[in-house]
């Protein structure tokens, strides 16, 4: 009788285990799968950037070719890149918004929520409220009145409107607030005042350092949506030159393909817009895939 | 312990900072967005072209809802045409995005099953959204190049599996049109959206199932339950909070969804099948000069902040938390019944 009854048990228990294996296989062939699809358009766009352009129209491959150096000075030179793709200043322009945009974005985010949590004032619940209420307006429904009143200031071709509006990120003082609310107790400001620090300072030297991880989380954020972004600049930098053009602006340039003529400089133009913003994620990837399960980010 | 006094003190000496710390914020938001937001309701209001000056009331929405002479009806044909497409290409996008994140949540987060490189399979799956949307396009117009004598890599690959041919004396192919085709180029661009954003609901939806108490899934588990049970019965209905926040935020996404469909073409406008809401807007205010549709943009971009603010409150309204209404309406109900029984005593509460 107990012969039996284990010998039934055992049977189950073996045919459980079969089963979660069985399982497990297949699920890791889906998601081979799927990475397959994630990376092979990259993984073309970049062997394409190393082929000529016969090569690339007679089929595809999947090994590199020997044309990257004939294909990184057909875009250096030939008249037709020269008057639409100019990665280094592609680089230079959308750094330098970049690199402000996410500064303001950070700093000012900071600032508010600190100025939320610490203190107590009267309109306090009103003003986070309305911060939870806008951050729900898109972009597009404003940008008709924001490039008429841009306008009318003169502000159009001009990298202030793509830096300024940086300051007012609704979503990132409502993650910094919620950081703030978990993980700084009020009696640390409390002490800094007894030890005479200033209000301003004690947000600089006590509450900033204790705030990296949601600020390191927040500008890379800030900064992956800055530096991607085409909408706004192609909205406000209308007529300029193109060494005042953002990265993304070039690529779009490259659109119209029948212009250029070269597949294979074509790929590497755009492989060189996307390749630094790659090399930045596979470092970061940790702090990325830990801060949107951290808070809804989504831009 | 602080007294009353002290207590008034303090919120005397402090209540400043907290004013001068939210003060700029609140400055750009005004200049930058909330008087935008106000510009563009005026300009609605406001005539289009050369009489951009003139106050025209309500007619730039009468034109966009209901056409009228024959030039006015091409703004209104449009103005649905692209609605229509904005829906298409975000249900197209969100279905198949949203099924696969889901089932990929699921799977990632179930305990039992032993996947290696769970790690690294995230990491990928999340890489094309931080790919720049304007070069992710041009790529997919380059893959997707349809030309008879060089196509793109799709239909190279396509024709190596045997669906597409060449022909042999002429050396043609006949390629698959993944640019001019209707529904070809919308099923392209609905799997770029797919493709980019899939990784990111994924992540989000884990996080969710990681926030469910884990006890749960222990009872189900030793009770017998099977793996679709569980998530019928457990992860699906505690999931609903963040199944609406995913599904408000890739709504009001798609409604703004511009990059892609703007840059997927091969001449220098926007196809017409694949123009959303949000490159309409762009057009009509991008366009120089005389002719542009200032007040027609602006009658659309509030109509579409009408339209994404509905369509949050239905959102809202049909995925909240039916138990916890139930429970409302009990509490209100029970309230309801002592207020009654107190009425009995005459008013008096016992």
């Amino acid at each position: 009788m107990s012969n039996n009854m284990k010998s039934i048990y055992g049977n189950a228990k073996d045919n459980y285990s079969f089963k979660i294996k069985l399982k497990s296989g297949i699920l890791f062939f889906w998601f081979l799968i799927l990475t397959i699809i994630c990376l092979l358009p990259i993984y073309i766009l970049i062997i394409n950037a190393t082929r000529e352009h016969s090569e690339i129209a007679n089929g595809i491959s999947f090994i590199p070719g020997s044309n990257l150096k004939a294909n990184f000075h057909k875009i250096v030179t030939d008249q037709n890149f020269k008057l639409s793709y100019n990665a280094l200043h592609g680089y230079k322009n959308s750094l330098i918004i970049t690199v402000c945009a996410t500064f303001l974005t950070v700093f000012f985010s900071a600032l508010t929520a600190y100025g939320i949590h610490v203190y107590d004032f009267k309109i306090k619940e009103v003003a986070y409220s309305v911060i939870l209420l806008v951050m729900m307006v898109p972009m597009q429904v404003t940008s008709a009145g924001f490039v008429s009143f841009m306008s009318d200031l003169h502000l159009t071709n001009t990298y202030w409107p793509l830096i300024i509006p940086a300051i007012a990120a609704p979503a990132v003082v409502y993650f910094m607030r919620s950081y703030m609310k978990s993980s700084f107790p009020l009696d640390i400001v409390e002490a800094a005042r007894i030890d005479g620090c200033s209000e301003f300072r004690t947000f600089l030297s006590i509450a900033i350092p204790m705030m990296k991880p949601a600020i390191a989380v927040q500008a890379i954020f800030a900064f992956i949506a800055s530096w991607n972004n085409f909408y706004t600049p192609n909205m406000i930098l209308i007529n300029v030159k193109l060494n005042k053009k953002t990265l993304p602006m070039m690529v779009a340039a490259l659109q119209s393909s029948d212009k250029f003529n070269d597949y294979g400089a074509i790929y590497l133009a755009i492989a060189l817009s996307i390749i630094p913003i790659i090399i930045a994620y596979v470092l970061l990837s940790r702090f990325i895939i830990a801060g949107v399960a951290l808070g809804g980010v989504k831009e | 312990m602080a007294s009353g006094a002290q207590r008034r003190i303090k919120s005397i000496s402090y209540a400043k900072y907290g004013y001068i710390f939210i003060l700029p914020f609140f400055l750009v938001y005004f200049f930058f967005q909330l008087w935008p937001l106000i510009n563009t309701f005026i300009v609605s209001f406001h005539g289009n072209g050369k009489s951009i000056q003139d106050w025209v009331g309500l007619q730039n929405y009468k034109d966009i809802l209901f056409g009228g002479t024959r030039k006015v009806r091409v703004i209104h044909e449009s103005f649905f045409k692209c609605l229509k497409n904005t829906v298409i290409l975000w249900v197209g996008n969100f279905i198949p995005q949203l099924a696969l994140s889901l089932s990929l949540a699921v799977w990632f987060t179930e305990a039992q099953l032993k996947i290696p490189g769970k790690g690294f399979f995230k990491i990928v799956m999340y890489l094309p959204n931080i790919i720049t949307a304007a070069s992710v396009a041009v790529l997919f117009l380059q893959l997707c190049g349809q030309s008879d004598t060089n196509p793109g890599a799709l239909n190279l690959l396509l024709n190596k599996m045997g669906i597409v041919h060449r022909d042999a004396v002429s050396e043609h192919y006949d390629s698959i049109k993944f640019i001019d085709g209707v529904w070809q180029s919308r099923g392209v661009v609905m799997f770029i959206q797919t493709w980019m954003w899939f990784g990111n609901t994924m992540i989000m939806l884990m996080s969710g199932i990681q926030g469910i108490n884990p006890s749960l899934f222990e009872a189900a588990s030793i009770d017998g339950a099977s793996s679709g049970q569980v998530f019928r019965k457990i992860t699906l209905p505690l999931l609903t909070p963040i199944m609406a926040y995913t599904l408000i935020t890739s709504m009001i996404g798609g409604l703004q969804m511009f990059d892609i469909p703007y840059l997927y073409t091969n001449s220098t406008t926007p196809k017409e099948h694949l123009r959303t809401m949000a490159v309409m807007i762009f057009q009509y205010f991008h366009a120089q000069a005389d002719n542009n549709k200032m007040g027609y943009a602006g009658a659309a971009s509030v109509l579409l902040f009408f339209i994404t603010l509905a369509l949050g409150l239905i959102a809202f309204y049909m995925t909240r938390d039916k138990d916890e209404i139930a429970k409302k309406k009990q509490r209100k109900k029970i309230a309801q019944q002592a207020k009654r029984e107190s009425k009995q005593f005459g008013g008096i509460n016992l």
